[in-house]
């Protein structure tokens, strides 16, 4: 990629700092992923909860092109969204639990990550549900002549929900400033692409609606941020909403009660060879920048972080029954 | 002060339509944050002519036509009251707004409570309800009671010119969902309406007319009628008191069980259907706070359990009619002649 290999002396630091960043990003959702499973297996962790594992190369890279002010709208599979959005481990960790100190006071968990100070909206559980969210977050911007924009992550079974066509619609005769990621795992739960859709080709669909639309290796981490960085140049530019299709592969299950009867084995083999991890790590080590003992800090550094993030779930508290109707309506009268 | 403004009338003569558009006019003059979006809202003036005018005077920017897109542009409102706008959202019929029944009941009903407090959506969508003109089965319905089975919205039910007035810039102020419905059959609703008519409270039931001998409860399109059976009965020597609830999420249960308390018989008008309804909710309310005040069971005033039919002699059969209502309260005070 050139993105390492053609540059300056002077650019090389902050560059190598950047790529090991991104690495960085990718292990600490895969490791707090993994602790996810282990929580749930231990009766500490309840309810729904969708890995992203295999799929991190999406939100570590795309997330990049973004800044603080703009706004996030992520679906049900979204902690590493959460994660490298700037939500803080402990507090997504906690919400997990259900402990009050959770990003959402505990009262979403895992579906429903929400955190007002980076701009993340949830945390949607609707297949897209989300997509309105954001065309009306970015139509704000636009009516406030704010020059942000709005992220919006869903997958690619949203497709055949009416929101998405209503929206990619919507957003683009208003040419507003939506970036619109879609993450094609190729499965909605257990349903096959070809076997739900009759045009499989999504930037064709989302081409129809007059949105440019590009297809991105969503297992490459520099893919994605180059990817993104060039929709989002082009959406801040006011030319309305950009289409990325992120391909991709969910290494588990779709959540955690699922005995994958839809899929082989070896095709699971298959796109494990392309972890994107794996891949960051080969390319990282070519370039120099990346060796067994940076590796090993960066997994301690990362453990560490996990670590602190159990811990203060732990620790955590539930919130009182008293307030269970605490936020049904807003406590302030006035707006 | 000119002669001119001296002899200025204290009322003006208007109608429901014309006090809803006046409502909208004051708000997006009032906040720069209020714009009004839904399906031909501008060019066309709106459906019900509500609009009519706006766009020419506010520009596109602020009177925006949507697509057919129901579920889009009702969430677009969600997710623009987020971000920091105070949209009015308008939806043609309420039959309609079940396109959009996603968005509000899982998104706008949830997202505060869901997110801990972190983001209120400071909504308003208005829409046109209810029956009486041969709209048939796909324009006729009431589903407000729906509405107000769900937590984290609110929901209005204007019936006089000072509501239609006055609920919007209150709901406005609202920092949560609030759903205004308006009765399709009052847009032409005439009357007097003060020259300086602004915002009313939406958290009171009204008292329409005080008696004793028992209470006509209802809101919106059924208010008339209910005011109608209230002189018919007075006629026959039956004082009855007309509660005009208002708002029907939350419902204002003092004044329910006040009215109740003093009458010691109630009789519910209600466009919805009976079964499962907010008629329902009502007399389940009076039962639980006024029981051993009551004089005779609850009775009820609903539309007939049928999709709403084309003909006018079967609508009106279907609908709560001011015969049926007089009918029903002269048996519970038992004068029937």
């Amino acid at each position: 990629m050139t993105a390492i290999t053609s540059i300056t002396a002077a650019q090389a630091q902050p560059q190598r700092e950047h790529a090991l960043d991104l690495f960085r990003q990718m292990v600490l959702i895969r490791r707090f992923e993994e602790k996810c499973a282990e929580l749930y297996r231990a009766g500490k962790i309840h309810g729904f909860v969708h890995l992203y594992i295999g799929e991190e190369a999406i939100a570590a890279g795309a997330m990049q092109a973004l800044a603080p002010d703009d706004a996030v709208v992520a679906t049900y599979r979204e902690h590493g969204h959460a994660l490298v959005r700037g939500v803080p481990a402990p507090a997504v960790m906690a919400e997990l639990y259900g402990k009050q100190e959770g990003c959402s006071r505990g009262r979403g968990g895992s579906m429903h990550l929400f955190d007002a100070a980076t701009r993340f909206y949830g945390g949607n559980a609707i297949v897209g549900g989300g997509l309105p969210l954001a065309v009306g977050l970015a139509l704000a911007d636009r009516l406030a002549r704010r020059p942000r924009v709005t992220a919006c992550f869903f997958g690619e079974g949203a497709v055949a929900e009416g929101e998405f066509h209503e929206c990619l619609n919507l957003s683009a005769l208003w040419k507003l400033p939506v970036l619109f990621f879609c993450e094609n795992n190729l499965y909605a739960m257990g349903t096959a692409l070809g076997r739900s859709e009759s045009e499989t080709d999504l930037c064709l669909k989302a081409s129809s609606y007059e949105i440019p639309a590009w297809p991105v290796d969503g297992m490459d981490v520099e893919a994605c941020e180059d990817a993104a960085r060039r929709a989002a140049a082009e959406v801040r530019g006011g030319g309305g909403p950009v289409f990325l299709e992120f391909r991709t592969y969910r290494f588990r299950a779709h959540s955690m009660f699922d005995p994958q009867l839809y899929r082989t084995k070896q095709e699971i083999d298959e796109w494990k060879k392309r972890d994107p991890i794996l891949i960051y790590d080969g390319r990282l080590r070519e370039s120099g920048l990346l060796d067994d003992d940076r590796l090993k800090r960066i997994e301690d550094g990362v453990a560490a972080e996990v670590q602190k993030a159990v811990d203060f779930a732990e620790a955590g508290t539930w919130e009182p029954v008293e307030d269970l109707t605490r936020f049904v309506y807003s406590e302030r009268t006035r707006t | 002060m000119s002669a001119q403004e001296q002899t200025r009338p204290q009322t003006i003569h208007t109608t429901y339509r014309e006090a809803m558009r006046e409502a909208i006019r004051d708000a997006l003059i009032r906040d720069p944050r209020v714009f009004l979006m839904g399906e031909d809202v501008g060019r066309y003036g709106g459906c019900f002519a509500v609009s009519k005018g706006l766009l020419e005077e506010f520009g596109p920017e602020r009177i925006r036509d949507t697509p057919l897109s129901e579920s889009a542009f009702v969430g677009a409102g969600i997710g623009a009251a987020m971000g920091g706008m105070r949209p009015i959202v308008e939806i043609m019929t309420v039959n309609f707004s079940l396109l959009a029944l996603d968005q509000i009941v899982n998104n706008a009903a949830t997202i505060l409570h869901m997110s801990g407090g972190q983001f209120n959506i400071p909504l308003v969508i208005r829409m046109t309800t209810g029956a009486g003109r041969q709209l048939a089965a796909q324009h006729s319905h009431s589903l407000e009671g729906w509405y107000a089975h769900i937590p984290g919205i609110k929901v209005l039910a204007p019936a006089t010119l000072e509501d239609a007035r006055g609920m919007l810039w209150t709901a406005l102020e609202d920092p949560d969902p609030v759903l205004i419905f308006e009765h399709g059959s009052l847009y032409n609703m005439e009357g007097e309406l003060a020259a300086d008519a602004g915002a009313v409270d939406i958290e009171h039931a009204a008292i329409r007319r005080p008696g004793s001998d028992l209470s006509l409860i209802t809101y919106g399109g059924t208010l008339g009628k209910a005011m109608q059976a209230a002189l018919e009965l007075a006629a026959a020597g039956i004082d009855a008191e007309v509660l005009d609830l208002r708002t029907l999420r939350p419902l204002d249960n003092d004044a329910i069980v006040d009215s109740v308390t003093r009458t010691h018989r109630a009789v519910i008008i209600d466009e919805g259907w009976r079964s499962g309804s907010i008629s329902a909710e009502i007399s389940a309310r009076i039962m639980e706070g006024t029981f051993y005040e009551l004089d005779a069971p609850v009775q009820r005033v609903c539309s007939a359990e049928a999709p709403m039919p084309y003909p006018k002699h079967l609508e009106e059969a279907a609908l709560p009619q001011v015969s049926v209502i007089v009918e029903t309260a002269r048996a519970l005070v038992g004068k029937r002649d």
